[in-house]
C-alpha cells in the first residue's frame, strides 16, 4: 500500500533521514519508533507531503506521491493525526469534521444559503457521518462546542474523527500517546486497535515503545536517520541494536 | 440638524464603499496572511470600466455587472502573481501586491488616460426627516448591506465558505483533510477584486475616479481593516462607517481640505484608546 523506497532528507547537510526504506502493507498496523532525533517526525512530514525528499520515492496505492502536494495525498486516502493541536478555531467540533467532507457534495451556493432540500440532503448525510464519527471516538457530548475549548486528548480524537470521516485507505498517527494521561491512552489504544480490526492500515510513529509494542504487527527502528531494525514486536525487543540505540540514549 | 443627517447618511454611503474594500482586505489576509495593496486599484478599474461601458451606450446594470467581474479577474490575476507560486512568504506576496498596483497604473493610464471620470448613477434624490440625500448614495447603503448579509451567508453555511475558514484557521490542517489551500487563497483575491470592483462602480457617480485614487481608497480601506485587527469583518465595517462619517463631517462642516487628515487622526484615537484597555485587562489577567 505505501513504499518508501531509498529515501533521502538533510537539513544544512545534515541527514535527518538518510536511505531509508520501507513498506506498508493492506491492513498491516505498522509502528516506526526510535528515540529523540532518530528521524521520525521527518519521515512522517516526508511521507505526508509537508516536506520534500531531497533522494527516494514515495508510492501509495501504486502511485508516486513523492512530489504531489499534501492535499493531493490526502485526496488519495491518506488521513493524518498530528501530535499538536490542529483544530479549526472557531468553528464547533462538528463543523471540523464536517469541513473535511466539503468535497463530497455538489450543492452550490444559492442551495446552501437558501437551504434548499438538495443542501439539507447532502448537510444530513454528512452531518449523520460526521456525528457517528464523533461518536465513535467519545466525543458525541461534545459536537456542539467551539472545538480550541477541548482539552488536548479530546482535541486529538477530533482530529482522528476528521481524519475516519474522509475514509482513509491509510491512516498517519504522529505520536498519538503522547501528552494523554493513562485512561486516556487506553481508550485510544483501544480504538485504533478496533480501527485495526476493521482492516484499516495504519501507519504509527511513537516515542513509547509500550504503547507500540502491544498494538503493531511490525515495528520499524530508526536511528540517527536510518532503519536498524524491523520486524514483529516480539523480534524487535530483543534486538540488540535496538536495545543500544535506546540505552545510548537514556545513558 | 437636517445638514448634521444629510453629512451623517452621505458618511454612511462612504463608509460602505470603504468597509466593501476593507472586507476585501480582511478576506485575502485571513486566508493568505498577505495585505493586499492591489485593493484599492480593483475598484479604480472597476470604476473606470464602467465609465467607459456607459459611455459606448452599454444599458446600466450590464456595464455595472461587468466592471465588478472584470475586477475580480483583476483579483484573480493579481492572486496568481501574488501566491501562484507555492512557497512565496506573505512578504514578498505582499511587495508583489505593490508592484501590482504600480503596473496598474501604467495600464490604467493607457487605456483611460489620467484625467478622472465619472459615470451617472441614479439620478435624484429623496428628502429623509427634511435631509435631502442622493438616491445613490442609499443605493451604495443597500447594496453593501445585501453583500454583507451574503457574505455572512456564504461563510457561515456554504462548505466553501467553511473550507475558506478552514484555512484562515489552520492552513497546515486544511492541507491534510484535503483542502488545497493555494485555490482557496486565489478564491479569496477573486472574491477581494469582486468586493473592490463593487466599491468602485458603486463610488464613481458620487466621486470622480482617476488611476491614483487607490491610495485614497486602500489608506481608509486598511485603516478600517486594521481596526479590525485585518481578521474580523464586522469591526472592520464598524471601522469603515466611522472613516467614512468621521470624513464627510469634517468636509461638511468646513474641513474640506484635510478630511482624510481629521478622520484618520480619529481612528488613531480610537485605536489607541482600544490598545490601552486591552493592555490593562491582560495585566490584570497576568
Amino acid at each position: 500500500m505505501l513504499a518508501v523506497t531509498g529515501v533521502s532528507r538533510s537539513f544544512g547537510g545534515v541527514y535527518a533521514v538518510r536511505d531509508v526504506s520501507l513498506a506498508v502493507a493492506e491492513g498491516e498496523l505498522c509502528a516506526i519508533i526510535g528515540p529523540n532525533g532518530a528521524g521520525k517526525s521527518t519521515l512522517f512530514n516526508l511521507v505526508t507531503g509537508h516536506l520534500a525528499a531531497d533522494h527516494g520515492e514515495i508510492a501509495f496505492l501504486g502511485h508516486r506521491v513523492d512530489r504531489l502536494a499534501p492535499h493531493r495525498r490526502a485526496r488519495l486516502g491518506m488521513s493524518i493525526v498530528f501530535q499538536g493541536a490542529r483544530v479549526f478555531r472557531a468553528m464547533t467540533v462538528r463543523e471540523n469534521v464536517m469541513v473535511g467532507m466539503h468535497g463530497r457534495t455538489r450543492s452550490g451556493f444559492v442551495s446552501a444559503a437558501l437551504r434548499l432540500p438538495r443542501h439539507r440532503r447532502d448537510e444530513r448525510e454528512i452531518g449523520r457521518e460526521a456525528d457517528a464519527a464523533l461518536a465513535r471516538v467519545g466525543l458525541a457530548e461534545w459536537a456542539g462546542r467551539p472545538a480550541d475549548r477541548l482539552p488536548i486528548g479530546q482535541q486529538r480524537a477530533l482530529q482522528l474523527a476528521r481524519a475516519l470521516c474522509a475514509r482513509p485507505r491509510l491512516l498517519l498517527l504522529d505520536e498519538p500517546a503522547s501528552g494523554l494521561r493513562g485512561h486516556e491512552r487506553e481508550r485510544l489504544a483501544a480504538l485504533v486497535e478496533e480501527l485495526r480490526a476493521d482492516g484499516l492500515t495504519i501507519l504509527l510513529i511513537e516515542h513509547d515503545v509500550g504503547f507500540v509494542t502491544r498494538l503493531a504487527d511490525r515495528v520499524v527502528v530508526l536511528d540517527l536517520g536510518r532503519v536498524i531494525a524491523d520486524g514483529p514486536p516480539a523480534e524487535i525487543r530483543e534486538d540488540p541494536l535496538v536495545l543500544a540505540a535506546y540505552l545510548g540514549q537514556a545513558s | 440638524m437636517s445638514a448634521f443627517l444629510t453629512y451623517l447618511l452621505n458618511g454612511l454611503a462612504v463608509g460602505c464603499a470603504i468597509a466593501l474594500i476593507a472586507s476585501g482586505l480582511v478576506a485575502i489576509h485571513r486566508v493568505t496572511g498577505v495585505v493586499n495593496f492591489a485593493q484599492g486599484t480593483f475598484a479604480v478599474v472597476a470604476g473606470l470600466c464602467t465609465s467607459s461601458l456607459l459611455g459606448l451606450g452599454v444599458p446600466h446594470g450590464v456595464s455595472e455587472a461587468a466592471a465588478v467581474l472584470l475586477a475580480g479577474v483583476a483579483g484573480l490575476l493579481t492572486g496568481l502573481a501574488a501566491i501562484g507560486r507555492p512557497g512565496t512568504t506573505p512578504l514578498s506576496s505582499l511587495i508583489i501586491t505593490l508592484g501590482v498596483g504600480v503596473l496598474a497604473y501604467a495600464v490604467e493610464i493607457v487605456l483611460w488616460g489620467d484625467q478622472p471620470r465619472s459615470a451617472p448613477g441614479l439620478a435624484g434624490s429623496v428628502t429623509i426627516a427634511g435631509a435631502r440625500i442622493q438616491t445613490q448614495h442609499l443605493l451604495v447603503i443597500a447594496v453593501t448591506a445585501a453583500t454583507f448579509v451574503l457574505l455572512a451567508l456564504f461563510f457561515g453555511r456554504t462548505y466553501l465558505g467553511k473550507a475558506l475558514t478552514a484555512c484562515a484557521s489552520n492552513p497546515y490542517a486544511a492541507r491534510v483533510v484535503g483542502i488545497d489551500t493555494r485555490r482557496m487563497g486565489l478564491l479569496a483575491f477573486a472574491l477581494g477584486g469582486l468586493l473592490g470592483g463593487l466599491a468602485g462602480v458603486l463610488i464613481t457617480p458620487l466621486r470622480p475616479i482617476s488611476f491614483d485614487t487607490d491610495v485614497t481608497l486602500i489608506v481608509n480601506a486598511f485603516a478600517a481593516a486594521v481596526f479590525g485587527a485585518l481578521t474580523r469583518p464586522v469591526v472592520a465595517l464598524g471601522g469603515a462607517l466611522l472613516l467614512g462619517v468621521a470624513e464627510t463631517m469634517a468636509a461638511g462642516y468646513g474641513y474640506g481640505s484635510h478630511q482624510l487628515e481629521v478622520a484618520l487622526g480619529l481612528m488613531l484615537v480610537v485605536m489607541i484608546v482600544q490598545a490601552s484597555r486591552r493592555s490593562a485587562i491582560h495585566e490584570e489577567a497576568v
